[in-house]
């Protein structure tokens, strides 16, 4: 890597994980959620230093941009207070425990000898991803529409407000 | 100076251009708008304030930095105030991506018309439109307002509602160019003009090619930045002020200037992308060469020329139409647009695939 | 443009000159932000700091639960332009994918094309 692309790399993690970490210590579930936003445009950042520039944008367009809006609605709709402070009970210390042996795993993962990212031979522009994607990964490139209709079928069925017959229907 | 030297300091230079453009064209929009209504509706608008009220905007600038900067008591303090921001910096933004003006050769190198040539700019500007929802939404829940909760998420639901068809609209336009870089679906549309007898096919300016995409994308352009006929979220006969009703001082004009600047930026997307950018047809014959820059600035005015046009497009169409009611903008979103979107896509892939 | 040669760059040397621009535009926006505290008056009481309820004296919190439609929509939002960003790479690479490519582009959006239909039917595009 050249020194452009590491100064790169290092401020895009540092930003990330300082994001990451804001997402859990604010109390504001709001702030946090913006925290999130941080988070996600940091790692755009990091795909760029793998010239991996057409994945970066679409993480910026659709996570920054599309499913933390979702989450936002969320948590406005939720009504979601600030967090009240509550001494740690089983739980916490068992999800604590459960994050410090992944943190090390992943840690252990990361030193040992496994394959690193690298940039693609092919390079990570849309038009190669589009030969990748109709051609050696064309069965699941159709299963994602399945699966996004599967999707858009079950938040209708749970969410939607019926029609007043509909509901007469559902009692009888 | 050395050449580097040189370079750089005409890569400053070309930013603050840029930037003053972003920044300089508010006022005069401002300016702009409220003469334009004025002699629309036979008044006078502002005319005291300097020759022709050419003063107004800055009087008003002051004005409004000299107000009381207030906030509610139970508004969310740190989120009120960034919110503000957070809707002006993604259209300040848009700016740095837009190829205003072609390159031309300084110090041995090629200075470009754009500050950052992205190889996905399209893309970035997509995902910038749909950041500008954040400020707005977070704008009226930190306010803690009746009124301005329900504007804020109003505006957002008919933002990304919008959002989507104007995506799927540019998608028809980039089975036409090819590219996501922004500079070279300018130099595409460049490249001929008229009838081509090798490939059958019109060539120029996307508009031509694409005439539903633009029509889309102008629509949902209105819908993105609020304006008339889509200026639900701020509603004044229904919701006051909508996300901004807590607002005031200078944390309300942030507001207003990510308006205008969106404007601008949402103009400059529509001359890239439809109306062939700095480039007009038999602009290489007047005697300018292409790649200096003198050329450069040619392009750069005929750019501006076109977005004001456009602007000027944007500020009669408020002045002549009625607003849609909620449920109406809805219905256009999301039964006309997207559906529409979605079958010139793929009528234009069926032509672009089968050619 | 391609009358100049072309030069190979890296991604984050593509993109770094956004930072100096945003720079500019944080410090404006710092700058307008902080003003007003300087330059304004302050003459704080309760009636001015209180919400606007139109004059009457705020009721309740303004956090209510509000319709699950917006919800809905964001939800469809997100589907839909996944989709989008699915069909991306194959825009830009049309006639390279040719005749296969364009019928397995129909199938995915006819696919979408039905959740769509769905919500049409089910009056979920519909706002009361």
């Amino acid at each position: 890597m050249e020194v452009l692309e590491r100064v790169a790399f290092y401020v895009m993690a540092v930003l990330a994980v300082i994001s990451a970490l804001l997402v859990v210590v604010n109390r504001n579930p709001v702030a946090s959620a913006m925290s999130l936003v941080g988070a996600f445009l940091a790692v755009a950042g990091l795909y760029l230093t793998l010239n991996a520039t057409f994945l970066s944008a679409i993480q910026v367009l659709v996570y920054a941009g599309a499913i933390m809006v979702l989450f936002l609605f969320v948590i406005m709709l939720l009504n979601l207070e600030r967090e009240p402070f509550d001494l740690p009970g089983i739980g916490r210390i068992a999800g604590f425990g459960l994050s410090v042996a992944l943190l090390f795993s992943l840690i252990s993962l990361a030193l040992g000898a496994v394959a690193r990212p690298e940039t693609s031979a092919r390079g990570g522009s849309g038009a190669e991803i589009g030969d990748v994607f109709f051609s050696d990964y064309l069965f699941p490139f159709e299963m994602a529409s399945l699966l996004l209709l599967v999707a858009m079928v079950g938040v209708i069925v749970v969410a939607r407000r019926r029609k007043p017959e509909e509901e007469e229907e559902e009692q009888a | 100076m050395s050449d580097t030297q040189v370079y750089y300091l005409a890569f400053l230079v070309k930013l603050l251009v840029v930037f003053t453009l972003a920044v300089g064209l508010v006022p005069i929009l401002v300016y702009a708008e409220r003469r334009v209504s004025a002699l629309m509706q036979f008044r006078w608008g502002p005319n005291r304030v300097g020759p022709f009220g050419l003063l107004q905007p800055f009087a008003d600038m002051v004005k409004l930095l000299c107000k009381e900067d207030l906030v509610p008591e139970r508004a969310s303090k740190v989120l009120f105030t960034i919110a503000p921001a957070l809707t002006c910096i993604p259209p300040f933004l848009v700016m740095s991506f837009i190829p205003v003006a072609p390159s031309f050769a300084l110090a041995g190198r090629e200075m470009k018309g754009v500050v950052v040539d992205s190889p996905v700019g399209i893309l970035l500007l997509l995902a910038l439109s749909s950041l500008t929802v954040y400020g707005l939404a977070i704008g009226g829940w930190a306010s803690n307002s009746k009124y301005s909760l329900l504007g804020g998420l109003r505006s957002s639901a008919q933002m990304i509602s919008y959002e989507l068809a104007m995506g799927i609209s540019v998608l028809a336009v980039l089975c036409v160019s090819g590219t996501l870089n922004l500079s070279e679906i300018i130099y595409r549309q460049t490249q001929f003009f008229g009838y081509d007898a090798q490939s059958g096919n019109w060539a120029g300016w996307n508009i031509f090619a694409q005439p539903l995409a633009f029509v889309i994308f102008l629509v949902a352009a209105f819908a993105e930045t609020n304006r008339l006929p889509f200026d639900l979220p701020e509603a004044e006969s229904e919701l006051v002020g909508g996300y901004h009703t807590e607002y005031s001082s200078m944390k309300f004009s942030l507001f207003f200037m990510g308006e205008y600047i969106g404007m601008v930026g949402i103009s400059s997307v529509l001359v890239v992308l439809f109306l062939g950018g700095w480039h007009f047809p038999g602009m290489n014959s007047l005697g300018v060469q292409p790649g200096t820059l003198p050329f450069t600035l040619l392009g750069l005015l005929v750019f501006l020329a076109k977005i004001g046009v456009l602007l000027f497009f944007f500020i009669h169409v408020r002045w002549t139409l009625p607003r849609f009611r909620y449920d109406q903008l809805m219905r256009i979103g999301w039964k006309v647009l997207l559906p529409l979107a979605l079958l010139n896509v793929l009528v234009t892939g069926a032509v672009v695939a089968g050619s | 443009m391609l009358m100049f040669a072309f030069q190979q760059t890296s991604a984050v040397a593509d993109h770094v000159p956004l930072l100096p621009y945003l720079l500019i535009v944080l410090g404006l926006v710092a700058a307008l932000l902080t003003l007003p505290l300087l330059l304004g008056r302050k003459t704080k009481n309760a009636v001015k700091s209180a919400s606007y309820e139109c004059g009457v004296a705020p009721k309740g919190s303004a956090r209510q639960r509000f319709s699950v439609h917006f919800y809905l929509v964001a939800v469809l939002f997100i589907l839909f332009d996944i989709e989008a960003v699915f069909l991306f790479p194959w825009a830009l690479n049309i006639q390279g994918l040719g005749l296969a490519g364009f019928v397995e582009a129909v199938v995915f959006v006819a696919v979408l094309g039905l959740g769509l239909g769905y919500a049409w039917r089910k009056g979920v595009l519909d706002w009361q």
